[in-house]
């Protein structure tokens, strides 16, 4: 029989405000062991909580950018469960009233777009951090991260495929930097995904038996640890087994999920309105503010680039998915540059230097005024492609213009014709067999010709010209 | 209306406390009396009241995004069982 995977993903982001939900201490990430705490952070007896306005402002940015509908009336619900990292002994979070609802995000996948749905989006407060390794004598913790402002984005079980989950999940990662509502850092905790997977007979419409897989610390474990879950549970299914409902966690090092065997399986966590907190109303006034106040988002982005400027698809989406690329491509479109070259210099010769240097965009020197001036020197045959490509290099390393660098090099292109015929007389006399391919009808020997001309002018030389005068004096007309 | 002491038992260890079996005993025949006059509330026509999340009729209170005074660590550490530099110092959790 063959089975098909039914995932369903847990998204927890941390929002980029300055102070916490509930407490005006720091949200940055670091500092010295519980320097950024408080009565209220700390769980101290008879302190109130008071909600942060811009982590709520972020959580309906983050709604309606996943396509969610914004609650009119929603609220805040403690969540009840012991654990040494929430000194409460509660997690504030948001049960049955969640800020957003009913979204969708559209991936792009070998079988074409698929959409996958968004149940709901709700507000929570991030726990401290416990450390147990290398300490004998107990565990460690430290609670600066307790109170910091969470976003959970819930999907519904849409996803069918390891692939997908990660397309899911970097999809969720693009427009949450596109919002700007959190630096989705999965190596700093920022973005976080726990996963729920079961089985079932290819075509069925039933459900099986669901895990939860916890501990996937980047995309790359989460497609690991899903298509290993599912394995898995193929073979007991195989072997007339059953799925047990259960908490898994994913060991990255061994490449396997393991059962945790807690004793805090039966999750009760006795959710009710938070006394200390009253509830939320959001009219439509304030969710249409939050809506002119939203950026271009990817898929806009994304058809921008295809419709407006004819880029392909595929050099459209690389530029999509990367904010800092995509926007210094939007910035040398808008000091001028021709879209397509603009895109071809970025996709080529930048990305491999980029990658070559193992740096980003931002941490070389070249400014997307550059790229602008660097395309319109090629356009005004001033310098040909070839030594485009060495004045890029050259810009992102010093940061000097385009034009100053082919000044201080000399590397004006030679576009007059005499000063080439003594160069490409020099170049034939230099190569007879090739010359006397050429007239014996091997017409392609040309190019090896253009080439070594090319490389006497140091690539100065245009290369139609250089073509064009070895013609000329091949065929015997000059 | 009645709780079993297995329910009584469940709740206990929810919330972390070690009762005796006469505690509860006790504290099933209690918590039954409780819920006995939620069932007299019960009775209440409330089909035209809306649900409540809050006993005060105010909506809509927060704080701007601003940053203020944090605890001096040993301030925030004062009450630990125990601490190890900034740290406190808890018995040993075992994985979740
Ligand atoms: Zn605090």
């Amino acid at each position: 029989m063959r089975y098909e995977m039914v995932v369903g993903l847990e998204v927890h982001i941390e929002l980029s405000t300055e102070s916490k939900m509930f407490c005006d201490c720091s949200a940055k990430f670091g500092g010295e062991a519980n320097t950024h705490v408080c009565p209220v952070c700390l769980g101290m007896p008879g302190v109130l909580p008071v909600p942060n306005k811009k982590a709520i402002d972020y959580a309906m940015r983050a709604s309606l950018a996943l396509n969610c509908q914004i609650a009119p009336f929603t609220k805040f619900d403690r969540k009840n469960y012991h654990y040494p990292d929430m000194p409460k002994d509660y997690q504030i979070s948001q049960y049955d009233k969640p800020i957003g609802s009913n979204g969708y995000v559209v991936i792009r996948t070998d079988k074409g777009d698929r959409r996958i749905g968004i149940r709901r989006l709700h507000m929570e407060e991030d726990t401290g951090k416990s450390l147990h390794e290398g300490v004998a004598a107990g565990s460690l913790l430290d609670f600066n991260r307790a109170g910091v402002p969470l976003i959970e984005i819930v999907s519904e079980p849409d996803i069918r495929t390891a692939e997908e989950a990660r397309l899911y999940l970097q999809k969720i990662r693009t427009i949450m930097l596109y919002t700007g509502v959190s630096d989705v850092k999965m190596e700093e905790g920022s973005m976080r995904c726990d996963a729920n997977i079961s089985l079932r007979p290819e075509g069925s419409s039933e459900f099986g038996t669901l895990v939860e897989i916890k501990n996937m610390n980047s995309f790359r474990s989460v497609q690991r640890a899903l298509e290993y879950e599912a394995a898995r549970q193929q073979s007991v299914l195989e072997s007339g087994g059953r799925i047990v409902r259960e908490t898994r966690h994913w060991d990255e090092g061994r490449g396997v999920t393991f059962s945790s065997r807690s004793k805090e399986e039966a999750h009760d966590y006795r959710y009710f309105p938070d006394p200390d907190l009253v509830p939320l109303e959001i009219n439509q006034e304030w969710v249409d503010e939050v809506r002119r106040a939203l950026p271009e988002l990817p898929d806009q982005r994304f058809r921008r680039y295809v419709e407006e400027y004819n880029l392909p698809a595929y050099d459209a989406r690389v530029l999509v998915e990367d904010l800092a690329l995509a926007g210094f491509f939007d910035e040398a479109v808008a000091a001028g540059a021709n879209p397509k070259a603009a895109s071809n210099w970025i996709m080529v010769d930048l990305q491999g230097l980029l990658k070559g240097e193992g740096k980003s965009i931002s941490e070389v020197k070249i400014k997307p005024s550059h790229l602008t001036q660097l395309i319109d020197l090629i356009e005004k045959a001033t310098i040909s492609g070839k030594i485009a490509k060495d004045v890029l290099v050259e810009v992102c390393f010093t940061g000097k213009d385009p034009e100053s660098v082919v000044k201080e090099k000399g590397l004006v292109q030679i576009t007059d014709e005499s000063a080439l015929i003594k160069a490409a007389e020099e170049v034939l006399a230099a190569n007879p067999g090739p010359v006397e391919d050429y007239r014996k009808g091997k017409k392609n020997a040309i190019g090896f010709l253009v080439g070594q001309l090319m490389k006497a002018t140091r690539g100065k030389a245009n290369p139609g010209l250089a073509n064009d005068i070895l013609r000329k004096l091949l065929d015997g007309s000059v | 209306m009645s709780i079993s002491a297995g329910e009584v038992r469940h709740v206990a260890e929810l919330a972390r406390m070690a009762l005796s079996d006469h505690e509860v005993e006790e504290l099933s025949a209690q918590l039954s009396r409780i819920l006995d006059h939620m069932e007299t509330l019960r009775e209440l026509p409330t089909d035209d009241v809306e649900p409540t999340a809050h006993v005060l009729p105010i909506r809509n209170v927060w704080r701007q995004d601003t940053v203020g005074e944090s605890l001096p660590p040993d301030a925030a550490l004062a009450n630990a069982p125990e601490r190890r530099g900034n740290y406190f110092l808890v018995p040993k959790i075992v994985e979740r």
